[in-house]
C-alpha cells in the first residue's frame, strides 16, 4: 500500500536508499542533506555523516540551513578544523561517498556550479565549487541529486567545475583517478546510473507515473534508457512520515521546504 | 594585551589596498568588524574568505573591495549573493577582480601561510576547468613518485580579523565549536585582530585541547558582544537563519540594499558600549 507523495519526496527517498550503514558520507547542503538524514533516520542508523564545516559523525535533529549551523556541531561526535577535514579526511581517502548538487549536469555526470555563459562575462554568476571539486575526485564514489529540467540537464556545460566521468566519458580514467566518480543521479523523475562501458548516465528506473517521454522532454541531450529499465519503488508510509517529520521539525530554520 | 575599541583597531590595522581576511566558517563571522571597515570607508581591499557570505556581500556592495579571493560565493541554503553577483556581472558599484579556488585549495593555502611555506601542495583540481580560470593554480610533480599534484600560493593576508568567544585578562583568545580556518588565517597574517564576546578573569575549566590563540599571536583585541550577528557564537547566541533568508530580498535591489546599509551600518554606533570597554581597559592597565 502506498501513500500519496510529491516528486520531491520521491527524489529524496530514492536518494536516501542508496546509502548504507557502512557509509561515511560527505554531505552537501539542501536536498543532499535531507536525503542523508532520512537514510540515518530510517534504514542506515549507523551511517557517519560529515559536513565540510568539520563536524564528524553528526546527528542533527533538524535540517540545517547552512553547512555550519550550530545544530551540526552540537550533535557531532567531534568537530575539527576545515583544513583537517579536507586534508586528513577527504584527501586522506576516509570518505566512502559524497552527495552533490549543481546548477548544470551533463550526460557524463560532470557538474557546473560556476557560471552560466562565459567565465569572464557571465550571464549568471553562480556560487562556485566550494568543496565539490575535490569531493568528486577524493570520495570513493559520489551521488548527484538535482531537479530534472532541460535548463540544467544540458548537452554542453558552460564551465566544468566538478569532474564526473569527463567531457567525453573517458577523461576521468585517463587522468588515472582511482575513485569511481558519479555512480547515481537522482531526480524528481528518475534514477540514472552510468553505463558500465561508456560511463554515460542512463535511466535505470522511472518514478511511478513518469514516462520516458517526460524524461526526454526535460533533458537537453538524447537520453538513453537502460535495457533493464524498472519502476522506482514508491516511498513507504514509514519513509514518508520520517521525512515529513524531519521537515516539520526544521520549519522556520530552512529557506524552503523543497516541494 | 592591546585592548582597543573596534574603531581604533580598524583605524590602526586596516589600510586602503590591504589584503584582508575576515574568517569564520559559517560560525563566528566577524560582522561587527566588517561594519566598522565599511564605516571607515576603506578602499581597494583584496578580500580573502573561503565563503564570502553576507559579510563580503555587504563590503562588495559598499565598494570596499577591488579583488576577491574565495571558493564559494553563495548565501548558504538560500541562494545567490546578489551584491557579489552584481559586481561580477555588471561591475556595480565597482568592477571586482576574482581569484577563484575550491575549498580544499583555500584551506591548504591558509595552512601553508601559517606554516611559513611559499605554496600549498595537494591532490586537487583534477579534471576541473578552474585551473584555466585562475592562473595561480599550477601543477608540480612529486619528487619521489612523480605524481602530478596541484599547488596554489600560500595565503598571507596583511591583516586577519576573527571573532571569538572570549579573551582572558592576559589577552589569550579562546574559540570553540566550528573552528573553521581561523587559527590558520591568524597565523598566516602579518597582523591579526580578534573581536570577542567578553573578557574573563581566566578561562576556567576547559578541555586541554580547546583552541586558544596565545596573546602574542594577536595585535589587538576588541570586546564586541554580539560581534558575529547574524552569524553566531557557540554558547552565546544562535545563527539568525531568518535574517540570512531575509537578506535575499534586502540585497536583491541596489536601492533597498543601500538604504539598509545606511540605517543599520553607517548610521549605527560602533559597538561595543564604551563603559564596558572603559572598565576593562582600566583593569588591564593595572598589570
Amino acid at each position: 500500500m502506498s501513500a500519496t507523495y510529491n516528486p520531491t519526496e520521491m527524489m529524496t527517498v530514492a536518494a536516501a536508499r542508496a546509502l548504507g550503514n557502512s557509509d561515511v558520507c560527505f554531505v552537501g547542503i539542501g536536498l543532499p542533506s535531507a536525503a542523508c538524514n532520512l537514510a540515518r533516520l530510517t534504514h542506515a542508523p549507523q551511517i557517519h555523516l560529515i559536513y565540510e564545516s568539520g563536524t564528524l559523525g553528526t546527528r542533527p535533529n533538524v535540517l540545517p540551513l547552512s553547512i555550519g549551523d550550530g545544530e551540526l556541531c552540537e550533535t557531532a561526535l567531534t568537530t575539527i578544523s576545515v583544513p583537517e577535514i579536507f586534508r586528513y579526511w577527504l584527501q586522506g581517502g576516509r570518505i566512502t561517498v559524497g552527495f552533490l548538487g549543481g546548477a548544470q549536469v551533463d550526460r557524463f555526470g560532470n557538474l557546473n556550479s560556476t557560471t552560466i555563459g562565459s567565465y569572464d562575462h557571465p550571464k549568471v554568476r553562480l556560487p562556485g565549487s566550494g568543496g565539490a571539486t575535490e569531493i568528486a575526485t577524493e570520495c570513493g564514489r559520489f551521488f548527484i541529486v538535482m531537479r530534472h529540467s532541460s535548463r540544467s540537464f544540458v548537452e554542453h556545460l558552460d564551465f566544468l567545475s566538478t569532474l564526473g566521468h569527463g567531457r567525453t566519458g573517458v577523461e576521468r580514467r585517463e587522468l588515472g583517478i582511482k575513485t569511481m566518480g558519479p555512480q547515481m543521479l537522482v531526480t524528481d523523475l528518475c534514477v540514472m546510473r552510468p553505463n558500465p562501458e561508456t560511463c554515460e548516465m542512463e535511466v535505470t528506473s522511472l518514478h511511478p507515473g513518469v514516462t520516458p517521454e517526460d524524461v526526454q522532454k526535460h533533458t537537453g541531450w538524447p537520453i538513453r534508457f537502460s535495457s533493464s529499465l524498472k519502476e522506482t519503488e514508491p516511498p513507504t508510509p514509514h519513509e514518508l512520515s520520517v521525512l515529513r517529520d524531519l521537515y516539520a521539525r526544521s520549519e522556520g530554520n530552512i529557506a524552503t521546504v523543497d516541494a | 594585551m592591546n585592548l582597543l575599541t573596534l574603531k581604533d583597531a580598524v583605524a590602526e590595522f586596516v589600510h586602503d589596498g590591504d589584503q584582508v581576511a575576515l574568517e569564520g566558517f559559517t560560525h563566528l563571522i566577524p560582522f561587527a568588524a566588517a561594519h566598522e571597515i565599511i564605516r571607515q570607508k576603506r578602499r581597494d581591499l583584496t578580500l580573502i574568505r573561503m565563503t564570502p557570505d553576507l559579510i563580503y556581500d555587504q563590503m562588495i556592495g559598499m565598494g570596499n573591495a577591488r579583488k576577491l579571493i574565495f571558493s564559494w560565493g553563495g548565501n548558504p541554503g538560500v541562494g545567490s549573493l546578489h551584491r557579489f553577483r552584481d559586481a561580477v556581472e555588471k561591475s556595480w558599484p565597482l568592477a571586482l577582480e576574482i581569484v577563484e579556488h575550491s575549498h580544499a585549495a583555500m584551506a591548504n593555502a591558509y595552512d601553508a601561510g601559517a606554516a611559513n611555506l611559499p605554496f600549498a601542495v595537494f591532490r586537487g583540481y583534477r579534471g576541473s576547468d578552474l585551473p584555466s580560470a585562475n592562473s595561480t593554480i599550477r601543477w608540480i610533480h612529486c619528487p619521489y613518485t612523480n605524481e602530478k599534484l596541484a599547488c596554489v600560493p600560500a595565503l598571507r593576508p596583511d591583516v586577519t580579523i576573527i571573532h571569538a568567544q572570549k579573551a582572558d585578562r592576559e589577552g589569550n583568545v579562546l574559540l570553540e565549536g566550528i573552528i573553521g580556518v581561523q587559527k590558520e588565517a591568524v597565523l598566516a597574517a602579518r597582523k591579526a585582530i580578534a573581536t570577542v564576546e567578553e573578557i574573563v578573569d581566566e578561562f576556567g575549566p576547559r578541555s586541554t585541547n580547546t583552541v586558544i590563540l596565545p596573546s602574542w599571536t594577536l595585535d589587538a583585541i576588541s570586546v564586541v558582544p554580539g560581534g558575529a550577528t547574524p552569524s553566531y557564537a557557540h554558547g552565546y547566541y544562535r545563527r539568525d537563519n531568518a535574517f540570512y533568508i531575509g537578506w535575499d530580498n534586502i540585497s536583491r535591489n541596489r536601492e533597498r540594499f543601500l538604504a539598509w546599509m545606511q540605517e543599520n551600518v553607517l548610521d549605527s554606533q560602533p559597538a561595543p558600549a564604551s563603559e564596558i570597554l572603559e572598565s576593562l581597559t582600566t583593569a588591564g592597565d593595572g598589570e
